[in-house]
């Protein structure tokens, strides 16, 4: 156990692309964790996925020995927090796990909405802020400006803001020195009772579920029985250990220390994160506080696009539950669409990257509907009913008024694209509540409904601001509106895998925008074919697929018979994948080529 | 045994195909290779041959129809032509109404080969003809132009008992009123049967490349759809009715050869690449030979056949065969047909859903012997036949 005095916690807070995982790659360089050829780029983001992204998705650690200028050891932890909105909550755990953080801004771009909610939290956190400028040896570096932009924005005093190049190593030693000068060292009595916090865990094929704790108080070691507080179970700990960011075992954890356990637990989900680990016969009298479940707030359906997948799908997705317990699926079945699951996701990137990881490490091949949130249906009968499938609408007459949830949005944008930004967010329903400017930067505030954001706002925004507002959210309230389902009907009848949920509003735009699309992705047949949009029996949008008009061979001799049969046969395999409705057989693929223009 | 057993004595169509070439036309697919120095005498060797084999293999069946094909093959030699018609009367004999039909180029060279074609025996050309404009004709890689086409056409008037001509339509930029003033022309200068094609663009072509980089445009479909009904219109008020999708012809007069493959008659295919249909042992069997010219002829001398494969078809295969060539001809498919797949009936073979809606939308009628697709179900044959055996 190392003496707490001789300890530095931190995290380090950037925007995707300022070079967090860079620094961190020099840090542990400097510090002598990995020999020059084990480092490969940015060796905290392990997943392949994390590093192609340049964002972390789980919270990883690595302790560096550092000789600081003093002449003293210290052990420094750095935890390495996941980077994105829809992981708030890990954010704000991990941060909890710390007593300073680095805020890494670049030097010419300055700071981003994502940047400013993770140092709000930090700073909520009681966290000692160190402003660092990277990037500082670019010729488009403005130092001064982006000292005052901190300053200005998140109201710190950035005046000792260490300049580095994390890319060539330039100021790594200041860093360092920062962080034991400048931080405060862990509280923590060793001989209270163990009260550690669960920053994170995860499944590995090797240990079990791997549990990383920060301990508080008191220590925790191999043949403790230990207790999760909130889940209430029990384990046995089999080992403890630090990372180097190796796996290296230890005989205990003492105050202050950050590290792993093993306990011979099953299920990731026993192991939420934020939950308070003490130990069974000697349990600390008060859990720490702010432990909160993971919540789904995004759902869909996936669809195996081959159905002869469907097993393949349901394993993987086991699989994955393995290691990731934030996200939640049951199966459901569509008529268009056959059997799948509807899955619940912390948020948009986060459903994103299930998806990716699905269709990557489990080389599936899927298909997803529309992103939905959770509504709540308020019935004539007093009833509350909590709805994210649209299939799973009650009659509309049953419902006294449906509420739907809103989120504050904060959204930084250089000014010659605010207008652009304003108009979107008043098409999705926004309302604005702040306008601020930073320099020539705009940072402005809106209510929003999820239901409007989880419907190709990203891209949008994206698209609008070519590529430099930032965006970050978090939930708010519930509000009742006027909503709807809106379904899509090819010769009358719906197809349920693109029906949705959606302000009254917005429906005929919406409605006309699938039926536009369907029409040029549903093949011309011998009959014409009806598309429609309509909420209840009324219908809002339509378009017709015109009845094929000349189709046939010119030339069919006695030397073609068997090439052009062969065409024949192909058009026969692709009917097997087909829905009647009414008098047409519909492929499949229409509606997949349809979910997937749409997201 | 020899393969005639189930149709013994009965006649039979002979396509024979020479894969050569002067040049390559854009637009067309078909097996055919240029190639300088052809020497006729080791081909017409190896024709012989494989005729022999051929008739050794199918027994005593006499060819009803014989169809000279291409490649073009009226780059063939008089006296080749004749070598291959008199091993056919040696080998499998022929009846005494035999059609002996040859593809002809309109060139004023090749033309001047007609007189001797028909001394050998051939009593049906079927002229290359293409378009009447010359600006049309040199899009389409032609080495004719339209007055050589028609001073050909009217010498195969003189010379053989029946002609047929081919001209390409639909052609990029084609109006329905140019069209139409182009078919009276070939109407006035067609004897008994014309074939009328929409331009296709197939894959491997010299206009398939065009196409896909937008250097070349077909008519917008409802321009196809109007050339073609007016393509059907014209033809029948001039008495040469369509009786298959591009096929004209005075009633009696149509291709005798080309309706035993609708029909589902079975054909012998000789040379280079050509297919053939025999009945026999219950089943419906496909012969393929060796597409490549010198291939086929090094198996011919080392076989005596040039036959890459034979397989037996499997009775559905053999239905939906039947099927998609039958609706293609305004008579439609006999129910008796299927019988010879050993599907019994129709409606088995169908898709009996489909069948009602394609019956109810006026794309097909059934009628006791007969299934047929109706004017509105052959515009769009593809689609009216995936229908029906998907």
């Amino acid at each position: 156990m190392a003496d707490p005095a001789h300890i530095r916690n931190f995290a380090i807070i950037a925007h995707i692309d300022h070079g967090k995982s860079t620094l961190a790659d020099r840090l542990i360089e400097h510090c002598g964790g990995l020999e020059k050829r084990e480092m490969t780029e940015q060796v905290l983001d392990s997943m392949e996925l994390e590093r192609e992204r340049g964002i972390t998705i789980k919270a990883q650690t690595v302790r560096l020995d550092y000789r600081a200028a003093d002449g003293q050891d210290y052990v420094l932890n750095l935890i390495d927090t996941p980077g994105h909105v829809d992981f708030a909550y890990e954010v704000n755990r991990s941060l909890a796990a710390c007593e300073g953080a680095l805020l890494v801004v670049d030097a010419s771009q300055g700071v981003e909405a994502q940047t400013l909610a993770n140092v709000y939290q930090a700073i909520d956190n009681d966290l000692e802020i160190v402003p660092v400028l990277n990037k500082i040896d670019l010729a488009s570096a403005e130092p001064d400006r982006v000292i005052a932009q901190i300053e200005d924005v998140i109201g710190i005093d950035a005046q000792d803001a260490l300049p580095i190049s994390a890319k060539t190593g330039m100021g790594i030693d200041g860093v360092l020195e920062a962080l034991v000068q400048r931080l405060p060292a862990p509280q923590g009595a060793a001989d209270a009772p163990l009260k550690a916090l669960l920053v994170d865990s995860w499944y590995d094929p090797y240990l079990g579920v791997v549990v990383l704790v920060r301990v508080v108080e008191g220590r925790v070691a191999k043949g403790m029985r230990i207790k999760l507080m909130a889940a209430d179970t029990t384990h046995l700990v089999d080992e403890v250990g630090i990372f180097r960011p190796k796996h290296t075992k230890v005989a205990a954890l003492g105050p202050g220390e950050i590290g792993y356990l093993t306990a011979s637990i099953k299920d990731v989900g026993e192991t939420q994160v934020g939950d308070t680990v003490t130990e069974e016969k000697r349990p600390t009298a008060a859990a720490l506080e702010g432990f909160k479940p993971s919540v789904s707030v995004v759902f869909c359906g996936i669809f195996p696009i081959d159905a002869a997948d469907f097993d393949d799908l349901r394993n993987s997705l086991a699989k994955l539950r393995l290691n990731d317990a934030s996200f939640q699926f049951e199966m459901e079945s569509s008529a268009a669409l056959g059997f799948g699951f509807r899955c619940g996701f912390l948020g948009l990137l986060h459903m994103e990257i299930v998806q990716q990881r699905l269709e990557r490490e489990f080389g599936l091949e899927l298909i997803t509907t529309a992103p939905s949130v959770i509504y709540r249906m308020h019935m004539t009968d007093g009833e509350m009913m909590e709805i994210h499938n649209p299939a799973d609408m009650p009659d509309p007459v049953k419902i006294a008024d449906i509420e739907e949830p809103w989120i504050r949005a904060t959204i930084l944008v250089p000014d010659e694209y605010l207008g652009q930004v304003l108009k979107l967010c008043e098409e999705r329903r926004g309302v604005q509540i702040n306008l601020t400017y930073v320099g020539n930067r705009a940072m402005v505030d809106y209510s929003l409904p999820l239901n409007e954001v989880v419907f190709d706002f990203y891209d949008r925004l994206k698209s609008v601001s070519r590529g430099y507002a930032s965006f970050d959210y978090h939930l708010d309230d519930y509000r009742k509106d006027d909503l709807v389902k809106m379904s899509i009907l090819v010769n009358g009848e719906e197809v349920d895998a693109l029906s949705t949920i959606v302000h009254r509003s917005r429906a005929e735009k919406r409605g006309r925008a699938m039926c536009e699309q369907l029409k040029d992705l549903v093949p011309r047949q011998l009959f014409a074919i009806a598309i429609q949009a309509a909420l209840g029996g009324r219908v809002i949008a339509r378009e017709t697929v015109r009845a094929l008009r000349k189709d046939v061979l010119a030339k069919c001799y006695g030397g073609d018979a068997s090439r052009k049969r062969k065409l024949l046969e192909k058009q026969k395999a692709g009917k097997k994948r087909m829905r009647t409705y009414g008098k047409v057989e519909i492929p499949q693929e229409a509606f997949i080529a349809a979910l997937r223009t749409g997201d | 045994m020899p393969a005639s057993a189930d149709r013994p004595g009965a006649p039979l169509a002979i396509y024979v195909h020479w894969p050569f070439c002067r040049v390559k036309c854009p637009y067309c697919d078909f097996n055919s290779h240029v190639r300088d120095g052809v020497d006729q005498a080791d081909w017409r060797a190896a024709y012989r041959a494989e005729i022999a084999w051929w008739a050794e293999r199918v027994g005593n069946r006499p060819a009803a129809s014989i169809f000279f094909g291409g490649g073009t093959p009226s780059l063939m030699d008089e006296a080749t032509v004749a070598a291959v018609l008199a091993a056919i009367e040696t080998h499998f004999g022929v009846t005494e109404d035999v059609e002996i039909t040859l593809e002809a180029n309109p060139t004023s060279v090749e033309a001047a080969r007609f007189a001797g074609y028909r001394a050998a025996g051939v009593n049906r050309v079927s002229i290359g003809v293409q378009a009447l404009e010359d600006d049309a004709l040199a899009a389409l890689g032609r080495e004719h132009s339209a007055a050589e086409a028609r001073a050909a056409v009217e010498l195969a008037g003189r010379i053989f008992p029946r002609h047929s001509l081919d001209l390409i339509y639909a052609r990029p930029g084609q109006s329905v009123a140019a069209w139409r003033a182009e078919l009276d022309q070939a109407l006035a200068l067609a004897g008994e049967h014309l074939s009328l094609y929409q331009l296709t663009i197939e894959a491997g072509t010299a206009f398939h490349t065009a196409h896909r980089l937008g250097r070349l445009h077909l008519p917008e479909e409802d321009v196809q759809e109007a050339l073609l009904e007016t393509t059907w219109q014209v033809t029948a008020e001039a008495g040469l009715p369509a009786y298959e999708i591009s096929n004209h012809a005075r009633p009696g007069a149509e291709s005798r050869h080309n309706l035993a493959y609708w029909r589902g008659g079975d054909y012998v295919g000789i040379g280079p690449g050509a297919h053939g249909r025999l009945t026999f042992d219950g089943r419906r069997h496909a012969t393929v030979a060796h597409r490549l010219p010198e291939r086929w002829r090094q198996a011919v001398l080392d076989a005596g056949h040039g036959r890459e494969s034979e397989d037996a078809l499997a009775p559905h295969i053999a239905a939906e065969e039947a099927l998609m060539m039958g609706l293609r001809l305004v008579e439609g498919v006999a129910r008796a047909r299927f019988d010879g797949t050993a599907v019994a009936r129709l409606e088995e073979m169908v898709n009996s859903d489909a069948l009602d809606r394609l019956v109810e939308g006026g794309f097909v009628d059934v009628t006791a012997d007969r299934l047929r697709a109706t004017p509105q179900g052959r515009r769009v044959l593809n689609a009216v036949l995936a229908e029906l055996i998907a």
